[in-house]
Formats: structure tokens, sequence, C-alpha cells
């Protein structure tokens, strides 16, 4: 039923170049505004060095992109590109702002490193529209997809290549240029977990016993969640790394809910993520000075620690020197906290551009993810739809892991704020995700064309009752927890019929 | 699937919420908390960036904030250090310390202050740094400049009040200290000044005047028993009381002599109040105290201000008065010997209560708050502290004191042009040559400008050294205009 649209066609090619045009104009603001800042309101010029030089290559640039998005993807969805861009801007402008305090410590500037990384990330996510020319491709390497992704994974732990940074190993270092792989193995395993979901959700979605109100899937059907879990377990343990272990979790948990729409999944997702969390914590002191930290970061023995709060409760004195305002930018000592222009990004956001800023920064990230999902439920094959929602839900998580672990929402793990914070990796990784976003966003918006039978033919008052109930289930299947014998059947039956919403483009 | 994804985004958007939840717990609920944890380098930053305002004197500032060329920003610089250094304290970047007006007045100087609202406001939308308001005190720099010349090279302070309001007119603690060597921004150089000046055996951080340290006050102590007796015994000026040449209080056998072991007026053993008060004779005012008893004569110095801690607002430690555990050491209190320990603040005080008929305004020494741009923003209003004696005991009280000056102990203190009254003090420190020398005084006339206490460390007799310090003094706050 959702084959039939009858909203006429908005490329939002305009809208696009709109919003894309308030990001480069926030963004150049920002830096002005950041030049008068760390220079007390009296600088020596009224722009900064090269200004328009940078101005003028900048709308360039995100002018060709546009234009390049205009002829490969032309209903792409308008929001996601400027907001992405817009993040990345206050990124840079915060890294080129901490830029001045590092310089005065005889450290080495990080901005420019970071603008053509920025650069390179565009390119690759024009280059991803322009080779990945039907997301639905992306399910043929489904199995192609985990071997990759869990290479990557891997990486690290070969001797010679990780490196381990803060306790962590999750860098690589090749030829001196460092990496970190599992930013990029998000991407492989959201595809893998897509396609392997989209195959397989009839048998996840089976009801098994029922306890306390809630099917639980049998044994057999379990696996997959119990392996996730296990690597996930592996990653933690080996790598140390639990950002990305809560990451990957969660994204197959989200994933596996999205394909089965079975509560229970999420339920079980939470029972074994808190016991792998508790073993964990009981094996190994360096996961558990993190709960110390986070429990009682304001107690003077954990502050004094080494490694203990001191960074942390930094971050919370410089958001709360912020206030609702901000002390404006360039203006802070948001350098007071550790790794002020990475990790900690967000607390320096939250110190020169306060409360307000940071809800409004918030707020992009919240766009950006809804857009996301908006694609996946306009899409109209359960692989897209998968891969939409998990590339969405992976943004929305690390989000929460980031900022979550600075406010001690949660305990302070290693992940980068996507967009906004320094770090290679994860830059180019966004944007190639931006990409197949996109990508998805134009097949979910492009009006339907028939490509070669006209669908018309077909009434639906001709097809089988069954038929016609399955095509509702992918709206109302997951209220029918109460399954009834016959509806397994139903579900059964489905797998060997060819279905209208899946089938309909194929 | 789209159900699942619909509630899958409602979970991300309440993920979000939750963010958002907590960084406004952050950089609002907690806010104020974290910027007030002493662990929060910022505030001191911010505090101390501030570009604080200034202390201003009869117009003058003495203590401003200069632009300095480092994280701060300003450095503070007080202009007449020493003079005025037992008012303003000190604002040390070095020792993260704050003393004196600069700590009781930061909410105004630093510009916190709620009533600065607006002003903060007008600086957020207009983008000027913030600047702190000023305060603007009562001292008459005259009168705090002769009362640091005056005394000389003593160890002593100075207070001076106007009796009619309560403004503090000078403030004087000898020797002082330099608050620029420890606001400095060398940190060796402040910490070397600090060891330096915590370490003389002179004392000049203790700030004499308002009860940094407390003194014996002696025969000054007589102008409190002899507003008991006339209180609570019904004497006068005239009445004639018991002035042996020593006295021995029951159930003691300690002897209590005049000073000098002198006779009292013409060794009759029977003198006015007048006289005795004029010579300041010990006995009779050792008798009068224990006829008056040691719960009256404790209430009266109660009501007077003793035992009781204020701020003007900087803080005055209590003078005190314990209740006499027995009728010798009530005797001995009665002319402020043994227990009876004062502050020259509390000292001038009492004086200015005699000459404003027995009422007490509250001393005060900020007199205005204005903004950065000076304009107004408080001004202290005199306000009564208290009625110790009925303005008939402060009459006999004043003419007996003018009796000192006239032609007893306190000559020394006389003006030739305007009538002066005064009590002389020797207060023994059971050191030989220590005795503290005070002397307690107004100009009794009828609007008097100036009521003073006067204490010389270890300067020997009151009559000698502090009544010629106070004449200097009240020369040049009525020989005026």
């Amino acid at each position: 039923m959702s084959v039939i649209s009858t909203r006429p066609a908005r490329s939002g090619r305009a809208q696009e170049l709109g919003l894309l045009s308030v990001a480069l104009i926030s963004v150049l603001s920002a830096w002005v505004l950041t030049y008068y800042g760390v220079n007390s309101a009296n600088p020596d010029q009224a722009l900064p060095d090269n200004f328009f030089t940078f101005g003028g290559a900048a709308a360039g640039v995100l002018l060709l992109c546009h234009l390049l998005i205009r002829r490969l993807a032309p209903y792409a969805d308008p929001i996601l590109f400027p907001a992405s861009v817009m993040l990345t801007g206050l990124g840079l402008v915060m890294i080129y702002r901490i830029d001045f305090q590092l310089v005065a410590r005889g450290a080495s500037p990080d901005a420019r490193g970071q603008l053509i990384l920025a650069i390179g990330g565009l390119i690759l996510m024009v280059g991803t529209l322009a080779f990945l020319r039907d997301h639905r491709r992306l399910r043929r390497v489904t199995y192609i997809s985990l071997i990759v992704g869990l290479s990557l994974l891997l990486l690290p732990m070969i001797p010679g290549l990780g490196v381990e940074v803060y306790g962590a190993q999750l860098w690589i270092s090749i030829a001196g240029f460092s990496f970190q792989p599992a930013e990029l193995s998000k991407i492989f395993l959201a595809v893998f977990f897509a396609g392997y979901l989209v195959a397989q959700r009839d048998n996840l979605s089976l009801a098994g016993p029922k306890f306390l109100g809630i099917h639980f899937p049998r044994l057999r059907h379990s696996l997959p969640i119990l392996l996730a879990w296990l690597a996930g377990m592996g990653i933690l343990a080996l790598e140390r790394d639990f950002g990305t272990a809560l990451l990957f979790f969660g994204l197959f948990v989200a994933m596996l809910y999205v394909a089965t729409e079975r509560t229970s999944w999420i339920i079980i997702g939470g029972l074994l993520s808190t016991a792998g969390v508790y073993l964990i914590v009981q094996v190994m002191p360096h996961i558990q000075a993190r709960f110390t930290i986070w429990l009682n970061a304001f107690d003077q023995d954990v502050y004094d620690a080494q490694y203990g709060s001191y960074q942390l409760v930094q971050g919370w004195f410089g958001m709360a020197s912020g206030g609702l305002f901000g002390t404006g930018l360039g203006e802070g000592s948001p350098t007071n906290s550790f790794a002020a222009n990475s990790d900690f990004i967000i607390a320096s956001f939250g110190e020169e551009l306060g409360l307000v800023g940071l809800l409004g920064i918030l707020s992009l990230y919240a766009i950006i993810v809804t857009r996301a999902m908006k694609t996946g439920i306009a899409l109209r094959d359960g692989f897209g739809k998968l891969l939409a929602a998990g590339l969405g839900f992976a943004i929305a998580l690390q989000c929460f892991v980031v900022v979550g672990g600075i406010t001690r929402v949660i305990p302070l793990t290693g992940l980068a704020m996507p967009f906004l914070a320094k770090g290679g990796s994860a830059l180019l990784t966004n944007f190639i995700i931006i990409g197949i976003l996109i990508r998805m966003s134009d097949s979910a918006r492009r009006p339907f064309v028939p490509s070669s039978v006209s669908l018309s033919t077909i009434n639906t008052g001709e097809l089988p009752a069954n038929l016609i109930a399955d095509e509702d289930d992918d709206l109302e299947s997951s209220a029918s927890t109460e399954a009834e014998p016959h509806s397994a059947e139903d579900s059964l039956a489905t797998t060997a019929v060819p279905r209208i919403t899946d089938g309909g483009s194929r | 699937m789209n159900l699942a994804i619909r509630k899958l985004t409602a979970i991300i958007i309440v993920m979000f919420l939750t963010l958002m939840m907590a960084v406004t717990y952050i950089q609002f609920i907690r806010a104020p908390q974290l910027n007030a944890d002493t662990r929060n380098v910022r505030t001191l930053w911010r505090e101390y960036g501030t570009d604080r305002g200034p202390i201003i004197v009869a117009n003058q500032p003495i203590v401003t904030s200069e632009p300095h060329d480092d994280e701060y920003k300003y450095l503070r610089t007080y202009h007449q250090p020493e003079l005025y250094a037992p008012l303003t304290g000190y604002f040390s970047t070095t020792f993260n310390s704050m003393t004196g007006l600069e700590r009781e007045e930061n909410s105004v100087l630093g510009g916190s202050d709620s009533a600065l609202f607006s002003q903060r406001i007008e600086q957020l939308i207009t983008g000027k740094q913030p600047k702190g308001g000023a305060v603007a005190l009562t001292i008459d720099p005259v009168i705090q400049q002769t009362a640091w010349d005056a005394l000389g090279d003593h160890r002593g302070a100075v207070v001076a009040i106007e009796p009619g309001t309560g403004k503090i007119l000078a403030a004087v603690s000898k020797p002082s200290y330099d608050p620029n060597l420890l606001a400095t921004r060398d940190s060796t150089l402040a910490n070397e000044s600090w060891t330096a000046m915590n370490n003389d055996d002179q004392q000049p951080l203790v700030n004499r005047a308002f009860g940094g340290k407390l003194y014996p006050p002696g025969s000054v102590f007589k102008i409190v028993t002899a507003a008991a007796m006339i209180e609570k015994l019904g004497l006068n000026a005239d009445s004639v009381v018991e002035a042996p040449f020593s006295y021995t209080p029951p159930g003691t056998t300690h002897e209590i002599f005049n000073a000098y072991q002198q006779q009292c007026g013409d060794g009759s053993g029977q003198v006015t109040l007048a006289t005795a008060f004029a010579e300041s004779c010990n006995t009779p005012f050792a008798i009068g105290g224990v006829n008056v008893g040691a719960e009256p004569l404790v209430e009266t110095a109660r009501e007077f201000g003793f035992d009781q801690d204020f701020t003007i607002p900087l803080q005055v430690m209590a003078s005190k008065f314990p209740f006499p555990e027995d009728t010798a050491a009530l005797a001995m209190d009665s002319f402020g010997q043994r227990d009876v320990e004062v502050s020259p603040l509390a000292m001038a005080l009492i004086g200015a209560t005699v000459a404003n008929g027995g009422v007490m305004m509250k001393p005060y020494i900020v007199a205005q708050t204005l903004t950065a741009d000076l304009a107004l923003l408080s001004e202290t209003q005199p306000t009564h502290y208290g009625t110790p004696i009925k303005p008939s005991t402060a009459a006999i009280l004043r003419s007996m004191m003018i009796g000192v000056v006239n032609n007893g102990t306190g000559t020394k203190a006389g003006l030739s042009n305007v009538q002066i009254a005064g009590k002389t003090g020797t207060a023994e420190t059971g050191k030989e040559g220590g005795d503290h020398s005070w002397f307690v005084g107004f100009d009794a006339v009828d609007q008097p400008r100036i009521a003073l206490a006067v204490v010389v460390e270890e300067g020997g007799s009151g009559s000698q050294v502090a009544a010629p310090i106070a004449r200097e003094i009240f020369a040049s706050a009525v020989n005026r205009d």
C-alpha cells in the first residue's frame, strides 16, 4: 500500500541550497566571532587571515557538492547534507579556536588537518553517491560486509599495527597515519545486519515460549544475538573499548527489533548487556575505574586519583561556566578540559555557546537522525528500511554514548562525537554514511515510476485475503503479539508469495 | 517494519531528550553549585579577571584595577597601601584569597551583586566586558592621615566615629602592610612578602582597629562602670563615694591600690564621683562595681555592645566581659583590668554613645555602593543600635569627661578653642613598662563631630602618650572650614 503516492514529487533541491547557504553563513560567522573572541575583541585586522579565500573555496566546494547531488540523487532529502555540513563546520571552528590555546602551549594546530579531512569526507560522500546507484546492491555483499567489518574491528589487535591510546587499543597506525577502524566497520556491520536480518526476519519473529506475557524466541533463533553479545564482549575485553562494544551491540539489538518487531529482543538485549557489563566490571579494573568515576565524580579522592574524574569534572566546570548563553566563542577556557577538541568538544561548545547553543547542536543531530528514520519509513524495500534505521540509530546512539558520557548519564567512553570532533576516521565514515542515507532518501522520495507493468492492473480485491492481511503486517503485526497459531502460518505462507512491498520495484 | 521504526524513532527522541535534560541540569540547574566549587579554576579566573570596581574615599579611588597583561587581565592596585590596608584588605590571585572590604563587598566590586543585574544584562547585550561596581567609604581622609601620622612609630590603633550617625571617620592600625605585595602576580614575591609579614613580631597583618587583637581597657572602662553606678545606684557627678588608699574586696586578700599607689582626692577617703573619675582613682570604681553587682555591671557592658559580634561590614571582634567568677574579679574588672578586653572600635562607640546623648548608632564604613558608571546603587542609612544609657546619665558622664580634660588626667587632649571630653586609660599588661596607653573622647559641643578611641601598645601612661595623639586628631577634625 505504501507504493501508492498521491503527493506531487518535490525534489527539495532549492531547500537544500537555501539550507546550505544558512549553514555556510553560520559557520563563517562563527569563525569571525571566534577570531574576535580569541583576540579579546581587538584583532589586528577586521577579518581572519584568508577569510575570503577559505570562505570562497568552501562556498565553491559546497556548491559543487550540491550540484553533484542534484545530478546523482535529485530527490535526496534536502536536510541531511546541510545539517552535516553545519555540524562539521562548527566542529572546524571549535578546533580552530582550540588551536589558539594549543599553539600557545607549544602544541601543533589541528584545524588545517581537519579541514582537509572534511573535504575528503565530502569527496567520499559524493563518491558514495556516484558509485552506489542503488542501495539494494549492498544486499549482495551481506557476508562480505561481515568479514570486512570484523576484520576492521580486529585490525588494532595485530601486533605492530595497533596502537594503544589512553588504555584502549582501538587505533592502527600505518606509515604515520593513524586510523580508528571501528568507525568504518560500523557501516559494514550495519550492511551485514540489514542483509542478514531481512532474510532471517521471519525465522526470528517466530513465536517461542511465552513467559510473563512476552514471547521469547527459541534458543536456536537466539543464537545470532548471543553471538553478537559474545562478539561485543570480546571487543570490550580485547580492545578495552567500552564505547564501540556498546555501539555495536545496541545497533544490532535495534536492527533486530526493527526486523522482527518483537519487543522481547530489546528486553533480551538489555538483560544481556547489563549482565555483560556487570561481568566485565568484575574482572577489568580499567572499566571498573570508569564506573567509579561515573558514580562518584565529585569525590575528592576520585577527583585527585590518577586517571580519575579530574577531566570529566573540568568539563562540567566549563559547561557550568558557560551557563545559559555561553562565554562567547573564543572567550572561555575550554582547554582546561582534556581533549577539548575531540572527546570533550561537546563540553567546549557548552562553555562557549552555552546551554542554548548546545541544545541547538543536539537538535541538529536529532534532525539528521529523524530524517534517516523517515527515509527508512518511506523506503519500499525491507533491506533499505533496516539499513536506514540502523545507520540513523548508530548516529543517535553514538551521540548518546558521547554526550551521555560527558554528562554522566552513562559512564564515559572513548567514542568521538560524529562530525564535530577532531578525528579523521570518524569524519570520513560519517560522510560515507550521509552519502548512503542521501542515496536511500533519493529512492525513498523519488516518485514511483512503474518500470514495466502498470500496477493498476493488479486489483487488490482479487488477491487472496491472507496476502492483503500480510501487507498490513508492516504496520500492525507487532500489535498482534498474541500470536495465534494461524498467524504463524500466515507468516510462513508469505515467504513463498512475492510481497508487493518488497517486490514491487524488484 | 514501519511501526518498529516509528517506535525506534520514539526511543531515539527519548535518548536526545535525556541528553538535553542532562545538559540543562549541568549548565542551568547545577551551574551555580559548580561555579562555586573551590576546584573550579574558571571561577577564580572570572572573579579575578573582572574589572573590579574601585574603593573610594572622599571621591578619590584608593583601590583600583589596572589593566595587566596576563590571564586575569587586571591587577588590583592599592594607592595608599599602608594607610588603608586594615580597611581594604587585599585581593590576591597567588593565595586565591581576599580579605577586608575586598571580601565583604566582593559582590559589588566583582559585579555579581543582584543589584547590578540590569547592568549585567546591558553588558550581555552590548558585549562590553563585565565591570564591577564601586564602594564609597565614610572615611575622612584628613582625619585618617592625621591619625596615622599622630601614632608615629607606635604600635596601636585609632578609630574615630561620627557620633550622630555612626559613620566611621578613621580607622588606623599600626604597623600596617602593603597589600600590593600580596596582590602582585609575582607569586614568589607574594609568598616571600607573606612569610615576612606573618613572621614579623610587630604583627603588621593584625587589624588592631577592629579587634584583630583585643586589649585590656584599663581606666577607659570606668566610663562603663560609672554609667552603671549612675544608673543602678542613682549617683550623680557630685555624689560622694568611698575612695580609700587601698581596697581589699570581701572574701579575698588581694589589695587594690590607685595608680602609682597614690591618694585619691585630698586623701580623706571620700571624694565626689567626678573627682574620682577625673583623677582616675581605682578604689572608688572597684568599690562602685562591687556595689553595683556583677549582673547589673555585665548587663550595662552588654548594652554597650560587649559580647556581641557585629559587622560594619568588616567583621569586628566582640569585646569581652566574662561574668566575674568572684568579688575580687568583679572589683578588678570594674576598672578595666583582669578579664575585660576591648577593641578600639568598641571603645570609640562607647565614647560616641555618650556624645550622642545615650543613643548608640550602628557604626558603618560603606557610605554608598555605585554601579560601574558611578550611579547610586545603595546608600547606608544611619540606624539606631541601642540605647544603653539614659540621656541624663549621658549628660553626667559628659560633664565628668569634660572634667577629665579640663582638670584631670586628660589635659593633654584639650584644645584651646573647642571643649573636648574624654577619659584616659593606662592598662596594665603584667609586663614591666608594658602598659597600654588609652584615650577615649569626643568634642563636647552641641553636635559632636567626632568620637574616638586611641590605643598605643605598651605606650605607657594614657595621659602622657594617648592623650596628645587624640588632641592632634581632634584638632584636625574640628579646626576646619
